[in-house]
């Protein structure tokens, strides 16, 4: 290789260490975004190599090229230069378990009859050896034509030999396989090159093999040739070939997988020999982590267990960004003179900045907990235990990911329903997701329970708070349940879904990926929802404090002392809301919001929370800080404990209206995003639509049982 | 006499005789060929999905992709 910058691949199956090996190489000089269009993750790097940059892509994990998943596609079509987003590779480095080698060379054979350079690195050589798998990388070598090394990916040493590797590169094709397809099928593959690939696509050369061998195994014409003005030449060119290995006997579907596999079998028999394997590790967690009856409890434990630690870890830190802004606000209020920008800074920008900062530690400590779940192997088994319940109600195994991502948030729960593929089964799970509890929603919840469920114990161990924050939870679980069941009856297509998923090896999770993907998504809740909160804040700010109305001398000269001087304030600035656009919104819809428990204030609320959930806390900070004396911003839990109806003296909360504002929150949908990713998802604006509909119309129904309900009995 | 991997819940090593149906590219790309020897490992909970073991590596399957495999 010589001075030139290059594009390097990573390419290899799911669970190989590939993103390790990808964060070694490139260190923290990475960029994570979306292929533009899909919901894909796409990641790329820069590597160093004696003072030349080369660009490294971690291409989507995949079994194998025949795409006919999407990620598969965009790792296939990276790799023959057909994806316009992303530049041809020079090199590919395939990352294979070492573990596992025929599975993983079977991808391997694909991506070299490509024709790209490549080196192959047997990941997990450790592992392997400790369960008695002996790989010969010379044999293998030599078999396959290309450099393979044999490595551990935290070890730095073997990382320095792969870069070493690629330094040395001639970047040479290697030379095609020894692996042929039998007379039929290079027959049939000549056919469909010569008649179809050749005149109807701007395929490259070296891709025509794969696109052939992709034609010939599936039944029907992909669905990148749908729309092919001349798909039934296509059609009728498949068919011929199909035939024609029918008639010599083989089956076309199998044909080549059973060639590639006897070429692949040929390498490791004599490369690498495996013992009877003993019982693993893995497996001796696996008999209880999987258990019939252990496994679901376990899995519930965990669940459990982690939304009890959230709660009680978060809270110190968002106590002390609480203090923090209560002392900016003050700061701010006392060191500008009054006027406008004052009360912009104070009750708009720095009461929003506040309302987006203080969820950052649930988020944080949530992905800390779900990275664990992944990287040690356990979200696989969960899906497995699951997935005979997930059935029943009308969901997938591969639906519980998305549905626990949704506790973090439902657009990339949504996004992460791609890795289902029948259509209805993935519906469905879009369609309930938003009723998983999500971040978005604990600065409601959390605001609510911590001012108006008692901090007591039940049991003498069990905070009744956290109880509450748990039933909230389950609550959303159970209507997502109910909902899909419901779903299932009207919307199915009948067809079954493929389940076959791999359970990798339990694995120490990788404590810098687990700190790293933590601060990510904290980064990405406060750069995207961020975004929205500040600019509703401020508008928000705007449409509480103009109009600017006199208020009357009888509300305005009350005693100004000490507590007293707390609830005539607030009457003074009750009267300006109630008077400003906000109010006159939040009054508007008053009559309809009032069987709930909710009075105006919840009502503006309410509107300003359909931009995103988390906006009420927002909302409720700026209208209760409005109209603020400047030197006494009390906490707005405080504020709304003490709110008081002006005309009857009656708090404005009460538990039973608490409990009914959050079942409304834990059932409305109440998030543009959320629609919007729906709308993309689904290709349509139907679904969103419903998706609102349905789920407020049972918000409403449902804070209106629980209201009326409680106040029927006495509560 | 061949069964079908589905009708198999006990633990065991079985040889594979032919992959059909409408999983079968999947299932051949993940490595069960004619031939293979499969280890039914367990059950999950309500009786599907299984875990068995092929060419060193755990897998799932559902009872309509365990049907597309023919075994001894």
């Amino acid at each position: 290789m010589k001075n030139q910058s290059l594009t390097i691949a990573l390419v290899g199956n799911p669970n190989t260490g590939k993103s390790t090996i990808f964060n070694a190489l490139t260190g923290l000089k990475q960029k994570v975004g979306n292929y533009p269009g899909v919901t894909v993750e796409r990641k790329t790097g820069f590597l160093n190599l004696n003072g030349v940059q080369h660009k490294i892509i971690d291409l989507p994990g995949t079994y194998s090229l025949n795409h006919k998943k999407i990620d598969e596609r965009i790792a296939y079509q990276t790799l023959i230069g057909e994806y316009q987003h992303e530049q041809t590779p020079d090199l590919a480095v395939l990352v294979l378990d070492a573990t596992n080698l025929d599975r993983n060379l079977y991808l391997a054979t694909q991506v070299m009859d490509l024709e790209i350079p490549v080196i192959v690195l047997l990941n997990m050589s450790d592992l392997a050896e400790e369960r008695g798998i002996k790989n010969d990388a010379d044999k293998i070598q030599k078999q396959l034509g290309v450099p393979v090394l044999p490595i551990i990916a935290k070890n730095k040493k073997d990382i320095e030999q792969v870069k070493q590797a690629i330094a040395k590169h001639d970047l040479k094709p290697p030379a095609p396989l020894r692996w042929k397809p039998e007379e039929s099928l290079s027959n049939a593959i000549n056919e469909i090159t010569e008649n179809w690939l050749k005149p109807h696509t701007n395929l490259p050369n070296r891709a025509y093999p794969i696109e052939a061998l992709r034609l010939i195994s599936d039944n029907q014409v992909p669905d990148d040739f749908h729309n092919h003005p001349r798909k039934e030449v296509a059609q009728e060119i498949i068919a011929n070939a199909q035939a024609e290995i029918e008639r010599a006997g083989k089956n076309p579907a199998a044909a080549e997988v059973m060639a590639r596999y006897d070429f692949i079998e040929s390498c490791t028999k004599n490369g690498s020999t495996r013992q009877d394997e003993a019982e693993t590790t893995s497996d001796k967690i696996d008999a209880v982590v999987t258990h019939k009856v252990f496994g679901p409890i376990l899995f519930v434990a965990i669940l459990l267990l982690m939304f009890q630690a959230i709660f009680s870890w978060a809270e110190p830190f968002m106590n002390l960004i609480d203090l923090f802004f209560v002392h900016a606000g003050n700061t701010v209020a006392e060191t500008l003179p009054p006027g406008i920008l004052n009360d912009l800074l104070v009750e708009g920008v720095i009461a929003g900045l506040a309302g987006v900062i203080i969820f950052l530690p649930q988020i944080m400590f949530l992905f800390f907990f779900i990275s664990i779940l992944e990287g040690t192997g356990y979200m696989a088994r969960a899906a497995f235990v699951m997935d005979g319940f997930m059935t029943r109600i009308g969901l997938h195994g591969r639906s519980v990911v998305p549905l626990i991502s949704g506790f973090a948030c439902a657009v990339p729960g949504i996004m992460a329903t791609r890795t289902i593929e029948s259509w209805s089964d993935r519906l469905i799970t879009i369609m309930v997701l938003p009723f998983m509890a999500c971040s978005a929603r604990l600065p409601v919840y959390a605001l609510m329970i911590s001012a108006f469920v008692p901090n007591e114990n039940v049991l003498g161990f069990i905070s009744l708070q956290g109880l509450t924050f748990f039933g909230l939870y389950i609550f959303g679980i159970v209507m997502a349940i109910a909902a899909a069941w419901v779903m299932k009856l009207f919307y199915s297509d009948g067809s079954s879904t493929p389940f076959m998923m791999e359970l990798p090896s339990y694995k120490m999770p990788k404590w810098s990926a687990v700190f790293y993907n933590m601060f990510e998504r904290g980064w990405i809740f406060v750069k995207e929802a961020g975004k929205i909160i500040m600019a509703i804040s401020v508008v928000l700010w705007f449409l509480a404090s103009y109009p600017k109305v006199d208020v009357p001398p009888e509300i305005a000269n009350n005693p100004a002392t000490t507590e007293a001087s707390f609830n005539a304030q607030q009457s003074a600035s009750s009267y300006k809301l109630k008077h400003s656009y906000a109010g006159q919104f939040g009054r508007f819809i008053e009559p309809a919001i009032e069987p709930l428990g909710f009075d105006w204030k919840i009502g503006i609320g309410l509107l300003t929370s359909f931009a995103a959930r988390e906006v009420m806390v927002g909302t409720l900070n700026t209208i209760y800080s409005v109209g603020e004396e400047k030197g006494s911003v009390v906490t707005l839990q405080e504020k709304l404990i003490k709110d008081k109806d002006p005309e009857t003296g009656e708090p404005i909360f009460t538990t039973l209206s608490a409990i009914s504002l959050m079942i409304f929150f834990a059932l409305a949908m109440q998030c543009m995003s959320t629609l919007a990713i729906v709308r993309r998802e689904t290709n349509s604006w139907k679904w969103p639509i419903v998706m609102f509909t349905y789920m407020t119309t049972l918000a409403y129904i449902c804070s209106l049982v629980v209201y009326q309900g409680g106040l029927a009995l006495g509560y | 006499m061949s069964t079908l991997l589905s009708e198999h819940k006990q633990p065991g090593k079985k040889r594979i005789i032919n992959i059909k149906g409408a999983n079968a590219p999947r299932l051949l790309e993940m490595g069960l060929l004619p031939g293979t020897t499969v280890e039914i490992i367990r059950s999950a909970p309500l009786g599907f999905p299984i875990e068995i073991k092929v060419r060193g590596y755990l897998l799932t399957l559902r009872k309509e992709e365990a049907e597309c495999v023919e075994i001894e």
